[in-house]
């Protein structure tokens, strides 16, 4: 009987137990976590802070049913790993063995090095706990300081917002995410939250927090602004939580480098979900992840070669939908504009393949509320925004994600005019039907 | 005016009547907003988990979850199960 060991309890942790007991009817999975609440939806988590699904809901598999995949469940921190004897030593005392171990230890805000960071009513959004802490320090609020950039951070807003609470946005910058949304987008994006009642703070940055008995109280600007606040909310971005693989020597970078079978530079270590940094043979870079679909594919790999049944993972080109103050967008591939000022690295829900800026033509329209930006490359496309009307968003994942050869509306496209969702919506369509006979 | 008023619902219920709601496993962060939101407890989450059409009976077809869920994971499609000509090309 081979042993399994499996540190996390994600997507990523989950879809790996799924692919060894698939593989393996015999095996012993065990599963190390210190999330006392086990497996939710973590991106979930936004919609329970904003009031649109209830706590139990998160849960997407029964007790009973996780039972049935017959792996052991065991809540504990792994202090460290010693590849040598195939061990992990956990912080209760005593430790595990395995024939096989996988590091799914995911990522954790950042924290910004300022004072006063430490005080209660500073929160972040990583897991269950610090999303209850919210709702419960918000129920008392009457105001609150949001700091950081990307989905996180506007998820965040848009909570606190939804439970009443005064809500201030601070930005590095001029305008909200910089990093992959341009000027027009983010502008949508801002008029929707201040209709909502938040205040965007542009060009302002968080110096520190002040509090009385612990309890934070007020925060200062780097322009000495004081702005009292019962809750300070960070999201600036994400850190791999990989201490564990360098405590016991793995190469890493930002994350934990992986090959495409999810192997570490210890042969029976894996590494899946936002703590791997996955090789990528199409641009020769190893890429940093926090996506949820990425993270289940990744764990489902890691978990059949686990098991000895060889399987490539093959980085797609990044892809998310999610709601930007209420309106639905796509992104998909290379749509970046290089750093963005308010996040130290990439945040929950985001790929850094996003940033990459690529040589090619932007061609975009909008129409009210719905907007439409198309990154064009030489002959296929290279990236999109879709927001607020999601006709386009299925066609336009497609057309990417497999390379479509658009030669014959490139030029079309190109022309100005605002034709662009017509002209594509005839492509797709033209697609379609050739496709079907 | 009345002729056009059931021809409209004619085929909204033809459409209903033909279609599943069908998820896009890939967008799906089974966050369960859908099987919260379903008026008849169907578990619409697990069915965009395992990316299989909601092919349950009691489904009302009533586009709530559709409506509901933020990543644009479901659609309804229209199936060949009514449609001889379509079913017989698919076998």
């Amino acid at each position: 009987m081979r042993h399994y060991v499996i540190i996390g309890a994600g997507v990523a942790a989950l879809s790996a137990a799924q692919a060894i007991r698939q593989q393996d009817n015999l095996a012993e999975i065990l599963m190390v976590s210190d999330d006392p609440f086990g497996y939710y939806s973590r991106p979930g988590l936004a919609y329970y802070l904003n009031g649109e699904v209830t706590e139990e809901y998160l849960f997407p598999f029964s007790e009973k049913e996780i039972q049935q995949l017959n792996f052991f469940r065991i809540q504990d921190r792994v202090t460290q790993i010693l590849p040598d004897k195939r061990r992990v030593l956990l912080s209760s005392g005593g430790g595990l063995g395995y024939d096989a171990l996988l590091l799914a230890t995911g990522a954790a805000a950042a924290i910004p090095p300022v004072q006063g960071i430490e005080l209660q009513g500073v929160v972040k959004l990583d897991n269950l706990y610090d999303a209850r802490q919210i709702l419960s320090l918000s129920r008392k609020a009457r105001r609150a300081v949001v700091v950081g950039g990307g989905i996180t951070a506007l998820e965040l807003v848009e909570g606190l917002c939804a439970q009443g609470v005064e809500t201030h946005f601070f930005l590095r910058g001029d305008h909200y995410w910089s990093s992959v949304l341009d000027e027009i987008e983010s502008r949508l994006v801002e008029t929707r939250l201040i209709e909502e009642g938040v205040q965007i703070h542009t060009h302002t940055e968080l110096s520190e927090a002040l509090g009385k008995h612990g309890s934070l109280e007020a925060v200062r600007t780097t322009r000495g602004e004081l702005i009292q606040a019962d809750i300070l909310a960070v999201a600036i971005g994400i850190q791999p939580r990989k201490e564990l693989a360098d405590g016991c020597g793995l190469k890493t970078d930002r994350g934990i480098l992986v090959n495409e079978r999810m192997q570490t530079s210890c042969e029976e270590i894996f590494a899946a979900g936002d703590v791997a940094q996955v090789y990528d043979p199409a641009s020769g870079k190893w890429i940093l992840d926090s996506l949820w679909g990425p993270a289940r594919e990744q764990g489902r790999h890691a978990g059949m070669n686990m098991a000895g049944l060889p399987a490539l993972y093959t980085k797609p080109p990044a892809f998310n939908v999610t709601r930007l103050s209420g309106l639905a967008a796509t992104i998909i591939g290379a749509v970046g504009r290089g750093r963005s000022e308010d996040e130290v690295d990439i945040a929950h829900g985001e790929s850094q393949a996003w940033r990459d800026n690529p040589d090619a033509i932007v061609a975009r329209a909008e129409y009210h509320v719905n907007h439409l930006r198309v990154i064009i490359g030489k002959d296929t496309l290279l990236g999109a925004v879709v927001m607020g009307d999601q006709t386009l968003s299925h066609p336009l994942q497609y057309l990417i994600l497999n390379h479509v050869d658009i030669t014959p509306i490139r030029d079309e496209l190109i022309a100005p005019g605002d034709r662009l969702g017509a002209i594509l919506q005839n492509f797709w369509l033209n697609l379609a039907t050739t496709h079907a006979a | 005016m009345l002729r056009r008023f059931f021809k409209q619902e004619t085929i909204k219920r033809q459409v209903l009547g033909t279609s599943y709601v069908v998820p896009d496993s890939s967008r799906c962060i089974q966050c369960g907003i859908c099987s919260f939101n379903c008026p008849i407890d169907i578990d619409v989450r697990r069915h965009a988990w395992v990316g299989e059409p909601v092919k349950d009976s009691r489904c009302l077809t009533c586009g709530e979850c559709i409506a509901r869920c933020p990543r644009a994971v479901l659609r309804f499609q229209q199936t060949s199960l009514f449609d001889a000509q379509q079913a017989a090309k698919e076998e």
